[in-house]
């Protein structure tokens, strides 16, 4: 017979060890550095993990209690919620994206506001971190980064492309997108693509069909990157038909090495989740910080160096 | 005069009305609108060359895995909700000892199937040890198995993609099963003989039907026959009508009901072995909504909602609709951004246009 009893009890149990925990993690020893990302990128997000992964790995290495916080979907009311209940608690620094002004402008500026120091990564840029009076900015401009993505397909000469989105509604692969169009000087179509990598494949297949005269296929991300080049594969044009990524990924990699892919666009995003909690670190002990935003990206991996950081993708390094 | 004696208690009924009132009839006639829509608004653009028709297949045949399985276990009265949710962890199962444990293919592919089998009997165990309905069972592992496959890949991986599954799984004896095409002979002689068209290269324009397919159509008919030819099939009608009548009839409600959950997440598993074999990856994120869409193509294959009534050739035909109007809309040109709002009017469309035609047909009776 069922009882409801032997499932709460351990329930219960599970619930007081979870509240330990919460406990002890904001009671941490006083002299050990605490930094909080609040960070709209899942750390299911194959991108996000790469900055997951920089974050522990300076913790790790630098003796810092490092903590990484994002909401389940991409819901900035949530963000800015979570944003308000760690400046409450006070860590020592505070990393935060920006991927939406207006909702999250207020909870980051009341935080500063409250005396906590505050890096802002990925998204939000220069100008507002300093409106906002954050410290400095971190990461890459993805609007730029498409203007270069796109004046390197202009100079091979190319004029007839696509930007195949695998995540329609993320406004920074719209960025992208919009900079690739930009840069190339052409109207560039997006193809709505879905995470679903048989989906996206057939998709980019059903397109290619439809648009044979397409000379270059930009992928915004490495869930759409990979399904590409198997649609190329299939249709025979692999090689033929250029294309390059977003973002990097083994697969891409190898591809960009066997020149299937012309490169793959690295934000370098795991400096993102290092450097602000080494920085912070430094704060915290002798108030040395930066005195200039640093920019991650674009850093174009081409065929000469891809081979090398095929190991450091593996490992969620690069 | 001797007439022959007629037992009163059996009704003569025609072949045709027989036909009719089947489950699967107003899907059939859906399947048929939606041909008809795509070869106007599609039809000179490749939708229909063999390339096209194997890339709406292939599309159709994955989802299809899924919705064979869960239209029985919709039929006895249950949800599955974990299936998606499934199909990111059994891909991560196969992925991780193969690539970071060093196992080979075909014994990670077995743990996968009876890990998973495992899971599928806890979740038929928890609907009916505690009676909660099995969507807020289902619903509670759906975020679970999620949560476990994150959690679990980036402790081992630090990343959330596995790949190098291809490089792995290339001698292994399981390999072919999953992935990879069969007929290849018979389609490079339609090609030769010019029914199938050429890539630039000179190749056939497709080398072969995906393997998925053929996984597709055994299984319905697997399913079918389970359905209306086994004892089995009659305790799964008998939980989905009346549970309780069916229970002191001496049917074995529960592990009729425990065995079906097994089978919807087996069937996850198998969708998840086709996907990273054929990718060569397996990723968190795979198998995301794909809950949904099981149920959408089963319910579009006259499959109803509170259990009891439906047809595993019906959430085929379900499968197939969903696969065409997915793949269809890409050829006709429409702008992407309208998308969404034109897949969901086709389905809705589809859904009402089988529903008349099952009423007319059980009216006609």
């Amino acid at each position: 017979m069922f009882s409801l009893a032997k499932l709460v009890k351990p329930a219960l149990g599970l619930l007081a060890g979870f509240t330990m925990m919460a406990a002890a993690t904001t009671l941490a020893a006083a002299d050990e550095t605490r930094v909080v990302f609040v960070t709209h990128g899942q750390s299911g997000d194959p991108y996000w993990s790469v900055v997951k992964n920089g974050m522990d790995d300076a913790a790790k290495t630098l003796g810092v209690k490092a903590e990484y916080l994002a909401p389940e979907t991409f819901d900035m009311a949530k963000m800015a919620q979570m944003i308000d209940a760690i400046a409450a608690s006070k860590p020592d620094g505070m990393v935060v994206s920006i991927p939406d002004a207006a909702a999250l402008s207020a909870p980051v500026k009341n935080a500063i506001a409250s005396g906590i120091p505050v890096i802002i990564i990925d998204s939000g840029g220069s100008k507002l971190t300093h409106d906002l009076g954050g410290l400095l900015f971190m990461g890459q401009d993805e609007f730029q980064a498409g203007v270069t993505a796109g004046e390197r397909i202009k100079a091979l000469g190319l004029t007839k492309a696509v930007c195949a989105n695998h995540e329609v509604g993320n406004s920074s692969l719209d960025d992208r997108c919009a900079g690739f169009a930009k840069g190339l000087g052409v109207d560039v179509p997006v193809m709505n693509g879905v995470i679903d990598p048989t989906e996206m494949k057939n998709r980019v297949i059903a397109y290619m069909t439809a648009h044979a005269d397409t000379q270059f296929i930009l992928a915004v991300g490495a869930s759409g990157a990979e399904p590409t080049l198997a649609a190329l594969d299939e249709l025979g044009l692999s090689g033929k038909v250029k294309t390059g990524t977003f973002d990097l990924s083994p697969t891409i990699l190898q591809a960009v090495v066997a020149g299937k892919m012309e490169w793959g666009i690295d934000a370098q995003q795991y400096a993102m989740g290092y450097i602000p909690v080494a920085m912070f670190d430094l704060w915290k002990k002798y108030k040395i910080m930066p005195i200039a935003d640093y920019p991650t990206g674009p850093g174009f991996v081409t065929k000469d160096t891809a081979a090398s950081v095929i190991e450091l993708s593996k490992l969620g390094k690069r | 005069m001797v007439s022959e004696i007629r037992d009163e208690r059996v009704r003569s009924v025609s072949r045709l009305s027989r036909l009719l009132s089947r489950p699967e009839l107003g899907a059939a006639a859906g399947t048929v609108l939606v041909f008809v829509f795509f070869a106007i608004t599609a039809g000179g653009t490749g939708l229909f060359s063999a390339k096209g028709i194997i890339n709406f297949l292939e599309v159709s045949a994955q989802l299809g895995i899924l919705a064979a399985p869960v239209a029985l276990l919709m039929i006895a009265g249950e949800f599955d909700l974990s299936v998606g949710s499934m199909i990111g962890f059994a891909g991560i199962l196969i992925a991780i000892p193969a690539v970071f444990w060093g196992w080979p293919i075909w014994l990670s592919l077995l743990f996968t199937f009876a890990v998973c089998g495992g899971i599928g009997a806890l979740n038929g165990l928890a609907v009916v040890r505690t009676g909660l309905p099995s969507f807020i069972v289902t619903l509670g592992s759906l975020f679970m198995l999620r949560g476990l496959t994150l959690g679990l890949t980036r402790g081992i991986s630090g990343r959330t993609q596995v790949s190098g599954v291809h490089e792995l799984a290339q001698n292994d004896p399981l390999n072919s099963l999953f992935s990879g095409q069969v007929f290849s002979g018979l389609i490079a002689w339609l090609s030769n003989i010019g029914l199938i068209g050429k890539r630039a290269d000179g190749l056939p324009s497709i080398s072969g039907i995906p393997v998925s397919i053929v996984w597709w159509i055994v299984l319905t008919l697997a399913c079918t026959w389970l359905l209306t030819r086994s004892r089995f099939g009659n305790w799964i009608f008998a939980a989905g009508g009346e549970a309780n009548a069916a229970r002191n009839l001496g049917v074995p409600v529960a592990r009729t009901k425990i065995t079906l959950f097994v089978m919807t997440a087996m069937a996850a598993a198998l969708f998840a072995a086709i996907q990273v074999l054929v990718t060569g990856s397996a990723d968190t994120l795979r198998g995301t909504q794909k809950e949904f869409e099981a149920i959408i193509a089963v319910v579009i294959g006259g499959t109803l909602l509170t259990g009891g009534y439906g047809s595993a050739v019906g959430a085929m035909f379900g499968a197939l609709i969903f696969g065409v109007v997915q793949m269809g809309i890409f050829y006709t040109g429409i702008d992407t951004d309208w998308f969404k709002l034109f897949m969901g009017a086709m389905m809705v469309i589809a859904v009402l246009f089988n529903s008349y035609v099952r009423n007319r047909a059980m009216r006609s009776r």
